[in-house]
This record gives C-alpha cells, sequence and structure tokens, in this order.
C-alpha cells in the first residue's frame, strides 16, 4: 500500500516534471525528429554543448548527438568538409574560411583571463606585466610582489582560439618566450596550472573555479558580468558554424541554444548568452 | 605429406599473389615519400618563411623547427642510451643468475610492459613524476625533457630487452657447456663468447629502439612541455617532431604552419628509413661473419 502510494506521487511529479510548459516547449522541436548530430571544434564550447545535447537526448531517445574537442581550427576544418553537422570557433572566420561556404552564428561572449595557482599571493597583473612576463623579461613572482619562484609559463597550442584571442587583443601581437610550456586544451591548462605554484597560464572565463586564481587585469575583475559589458576587454565571441544554411535536426539544436534553456545552459558554463539570433 | 605440397600451378598463384602485394606496397611506401616531398616543396621555395631556422613564433611569420629536429634527437638519444645499458644489465642477469624465479617472473614483466599503451605511462607520470620533479626538487615546472626521457625509458626497454633475449638465449644454449669445458665461468663466457658473436645484433636492437623513441608522440606531448626552444639542460621542456604535429595538425589548412607539418613528417620518415636501412646492412654483413 507504502509502495503504491509512493509511486503514484513519484508518477505525479514525473508528468508535473515532463509537462511543465516551459521545458515542454522549449524541447518540443525535437519530438519528431531522429538521428544524428556531429558537433567537434572548440573546447570552450564544450560545457555549454554537453549540457544541451543531455537534455535533448533526454527528451527524444531517438536523437544521437556526438560532442568532440579539438580546438578552433579542427572546428572549421570538419565542418567544411562535412564530417560533422556543427563546427565551433572561439574566433570569428577568417575571410578564406568564409569563402568555403560556413555560416557563423554567435551565441556566447566569455572572457579570456590570466590564471594562477590560488595559493599565488599576487592579486593584480597590469597589461604591461602580463606582457613582460610572457615575454620572458620578468621571471621571478618577487618582481610582481610573489614570493620567490620562478614563473612556469604556459600557453596554448597554434591551433586555439583561446591562445588567437590573448595574444591579440591581451598582449597586443609581442612575441610569446620560447621556453613556455604548450598545453593542447582549456581543461588540461587548468589542471597544470592547478598543480603548480609558479604557473602562469591563461584560459576561458568559464573555466575557472577554486582550482585555480585569476587575479584581477588592471584592477578589474574578469567575472562574467565585466564582459559582458566590454568593462573587461579581452573577450570574445563563441560561434556554432555551419556548411550552408542549417537544416533539420542542425536547425533545431541552434534554435534550442538561442532559446531561454539554450541560454541558461550558456550562463551555467559560465559565459554571458547572446540572445539575438544574427 | 603430399597433400601439403603446393601444386604448380597454385604455387605460381600464390607466387603472383605474393608478388602484387610486396610490390603494392612497396608502391605505397614510396607514394607516401613522393606526397611528403610534393606537399612540403611550396615551404621550401617560399621566402618569407624558413622552416630550418630555430625560431617558431607562428603570431610573428616565424616557422622554423630546428628545435623540434634537436629535442626528438636529444629525446631518443638519452632514452635510447640510458635503456641500453639496463637492458644489457637485465639480460646478462637473465643468463647469469641462479635464482630462475626471478628471471622467469624478470622475463614476464618485460614483456608485460612491452603492452602497456603508451598513454598509460604519461598519465602516471603526470601525477607522480612531475609534482617530483616540481615540489620536490624545485626542477622548474616539471615538465621537462627529463621526464619525458624517464617514461620513454620505460617505453624502449622490454623492445631492446626482448631483442636482446632472443638473440642471446639460443647462443648461451649452443655454446654454455663447451665454453665450461674449456674453463670459462659463466661470466667469461657471456663477455668473452656470447657478446662479441652478436655484436652487430645488439646494434639492431639498440636501433629498434631508437626508432621507437623518435616515432612516440603521446609521452612527449604530455610529459616534454612542447615549448619551441632548444633546451640547456635536461631539466628545460622541449618539442618533439612527433608531438610538434599532433600540436600544430589542427591549425587551418593551407596555413604556413600547417605546411610546416609536412617537413616534419618527411624528416621522420628519413629518419626511420635510415635507420631501419642501416640495421638491415648491419644483420646481413654478420651473417656474412658467421658461416652457419
Amino acid at each position: 500500500m507504502m509502495f503504491k502510494t509512493c509511486s503514484v506521487r513519484l508518477m505525479a511529479i514525473f508528468t508535473l516534471l515532463i509537462s511543465s510548459p516551459l521545458i515542454a516547449d522549449e524541447l518540443s522541436a525535437f519530438d519528431k525528429m531522429s538521428g544524428q548530430l556531429n558537433i567537434a571544434g572548440g573546447t570552450a564550447h564544450i560545457p555549454v554543448m554537453k549540457r544541451a545535447a543531455r537534455q535533448i537526448m533526454g527528451h527524444n531517445p531517438d536523437i544521437r548527438i556526438t560532442i568532440a574537442g579539438g580546438g578552433s581550427g579542427v572546428g572549421v576544418q570538419q565542418v567544411a568538409k562535412g564530417l560533422v553537422n556543427i563546427g565551433n570557433t572561439g574566433r570569428a572566420l577568417k575571410n578564406k574560411e568564409m569563402n568555403l561556404g560556413l555560416n557563423s552564428f554567435a551565441f556566447a561572449i566569455d572572457g579570456v583571463a590570466v590564471i594562477i595557482h590560488p595559493q599565488n599571493p599576487v592579486d593584480d597583473l597590469s597589461q604591461q606585466q602580463i606582457i613582460d612576463i610572457y615575454q620572458g623579461k620578468i621571471t621571478n613572482w618577487r618582481e610582481l610582489g610573489g614570493q620567490d619562484r620562478l614563473i612556469h609559463l604556459f600557453s596554448r597550442d597554434e591551433a586555439s582560439g583561446t591562445r588567437s584571442v590573448f595574444t591579440k587583443k591581451l598582449l597586443k601581437g609581442a612575441q610569446l618566450a620560447a621556453n613556455a610550456n604548450i598545453v593542447p586544451s582549456n581543461g588540461a591548462m587548468k589542471t597544470a596550472v592547478s598543480q603548480d605554484m609558479g604557473a602562469i597560464g591563461y584560459s576561458s572565463v568559464g573555466y575557472i573555479d577554486n582550482m585555480v586564481k585569476a587575479p584581477t587585469y588592471n584592477h578589474i575583475m574578469p567575472t562574467q558580468e565585466a564582459c559582458a559589458s566590454e568593462e573587461y576587454p579581452v573577450v570574445r565571441r563563441l560561434y556554432m558554424n555551419t556548411k550552408g544554411l542549417p537544416d533539420g535536426l542542425t536547425q533545431a539544436f541552434i534554435d534550442y541554444i538561442y532559446s531561454k534553456q539554450g541560454a541558461k545552459h550558456v550562463q551555467a558554463s559560465g559565459y554571458i548568452a547572446i540572445d539575438a539570433k544574427p | 605429406m603430399q597433400s601439403h605440397k603446393l601444386t604448380l600451378k597454385q604455387n605460381s598463384w600464390m607466387q603472383a599473389l605474393l608478388m602484387t602485394l610486396v610490390v603494392s606496397s612497396g608502391l605505397l611506401l614510396f607514394a607516401v615519400f613522393c606526397f611528403l616531398i610534393w606537399f612540403s616543396l611550396p615551404v621550401f621555395f617560399t621566402e618569407t618563411t624558413s622552416v630550418f631556422s630555430l625560431k617558431w613564433q607562428p603570431e610573428q611569420g616565424h616557422f622554423g623547427i630546428l628545435a623540434m629536429v634537436f629535442g626528438t634527437l636529444s629525446l631518443a638519444f638519452l632514452s635510447t642510451s640510458v635503456a641500453f645499458v639496463i637492458a644489457m644489465g637485465l639480460n646478462s642477469f637473465c643468463l647469469l643468475s641462479r635464482r630462475r624465479w626471478l628471471v622467469t617472473l624478470l622475463r614476464s614483466l618485460l614483456r608485460f610492459m612491452a603492452a602497456i599503451p603508451t598513454v598509460v605511462y604519461g598519465l602516471a607520470a603526470l601525477f607522480l613524476l612531475l609534482p617530483l620533479l616540481r615540489n620536490g626538487l624545485q626542477l622548474g615546472s616539471g615538465y621537462s625533457l627529463f621526464a619525458a626521457v624517464c617514461m620513454l625509458i620505460l617505453l624502449i626497454l622490454p623492445v631492446i630487452c626482448v631483442m636482446l633475449d632472443n638473440i642471446t638465449t639460443p647462443l648461451w644454449q649452443q655454446y654454455a657447456l663447451g665454453a665450461q669445458a674449456l674453463g670459462f665461468s659463466p661470466e667469461q663466457t657471456y663477455m668473452h663468447v656470447i657478446l662479441p658473436h652478436c655484436r652487430v645484433n645488439i646494434c639492431g636492437a639498440a636501433l629498434l629502439g631508437f626508432n621507437r623513441a623518435i616515432g612516440d608522440t603521446m609521452l612527449p606531448l604530455m610529459l616534454a612541455g612542447n615549448a619551441t626552444q632548444l633546451p640547456s639542460g635536461v631539466f628545460d621542456a622541449i618539442r618533439s617532431l612527433t608531438a610538434h604535429i599532433a600540436l600544430v595538425i589542427a591549425t587551418d589548412q593551407g596555413s604556413e604552419a600547417y605546411n610546416s607539418l609536412f617537413v616534419a613528417g618527411m624528416l621522420l620518415l628519413i629518419c626511420s628509413a635510415c635507420i631501419c636501412l642501416l640495421s638491415r646492412y648491419l644483420v646481413g654483413r654478420n651473417r656474412l661473419v658467421q658461416p652457419e
């Protein structure tokens, strides 16, 4: 008897959850669809894509969504060749890439911020200081008011959108010191920096949590709000790219990312959602 | 017996099949060479870049890969020389030790080690060796030539060991008794009979390990730091050619950075082809020396 009431209650809760108008509206676009959607590219996009994919596949098990990383370069390459439906980039497409017949959909704003070990006492770094560090002119944390410890430079690989934003907007094209260690993803950067007291690296603001510390930049904290208002200047847009105009499942997925629920996934991943579809 | 013999017709058919396979695989290899040379040609003929320079600054338009060539060579030489010495020690232990159970254990351990994927070594080093170098010994960030060499030694040790074992064990069985009868101690037999007899094969084993060290991608990528510099010591970060290809392959196709990969690939291929030919030559020369 007890068991029966329990299950009845559970059923009622589930029915409520499923029929909740907000969820039903935005996921109902996927109701009669099936098939596979392949996504690859920028690693900063992955948390958003994963959250969205989980919701959609939970709603309609006939849809399979695969998400791969690889970086912005891979995103462009694979979507242009038709290997994936959506290729993500953390930068605007170059002219050469536009000519391949790609369409871009910017859906989020992301900041790129310097990260250091959480126990590093340095709290603020100016743009010039960061340039000097990455050029190899400042080599010890003592020169920045920290402990007497050598600075270990970490940078991203050549195909990274995060790297191109960082070198263009923060380093202003300054030459990177040759002894910088190179890691291949945002996640690897966070792991490397969180384990090394002397490390300095940079990552997407969405990846910053209590494993690492983001010092203020010219006394501005790189928060989501500061990025949204462009008070914090090292920002970029995150793009989904399709070959030609999207249709079917791809179209539905992009619409979902732009929906209210999609915006929630973007926020939960640490980025700022862009509402208006271009 | 009769049923096992191939008829003349079947035999010629088999020969044709084998010939086709040989020719097609030869052609494939040739095609790979041509492909790499063809795609790396534009890199040599562009004036703005020089692939054979030490400077890799993609944002500034410098695409030199010499630092990576040096990285690969130093990685391979260091790991092979250390692994070779250890392998020789293990080999003599396997032949000379009276604790046979320990030898059996060692042999099966080595064969097991040969089957471990490199990414497992990389992961283990990332969480055990690197923190030790960084926090315990205060040797920079830990990502270094040294860390990659340490794990590469583990990778190529079983390769060299198993090769040496396969060479020396039959010789030992063949000569041990005779040498003993002539008054050689086991150590003397090993030093003065076995080793001189298979000197060239030993070189072959070392070369095979060297080739393996040059070709590995995962360990340098995960552990060596991938900095595009000439190391000033073993605790500096380096980038190997293989890791370079893995890192840069994701850039947009047709860019200068991407094109430099074809040169990197060509160098790697030439390197391993040379080593292969050299070891062939060595083994061939050995046959002439041994009238058996």
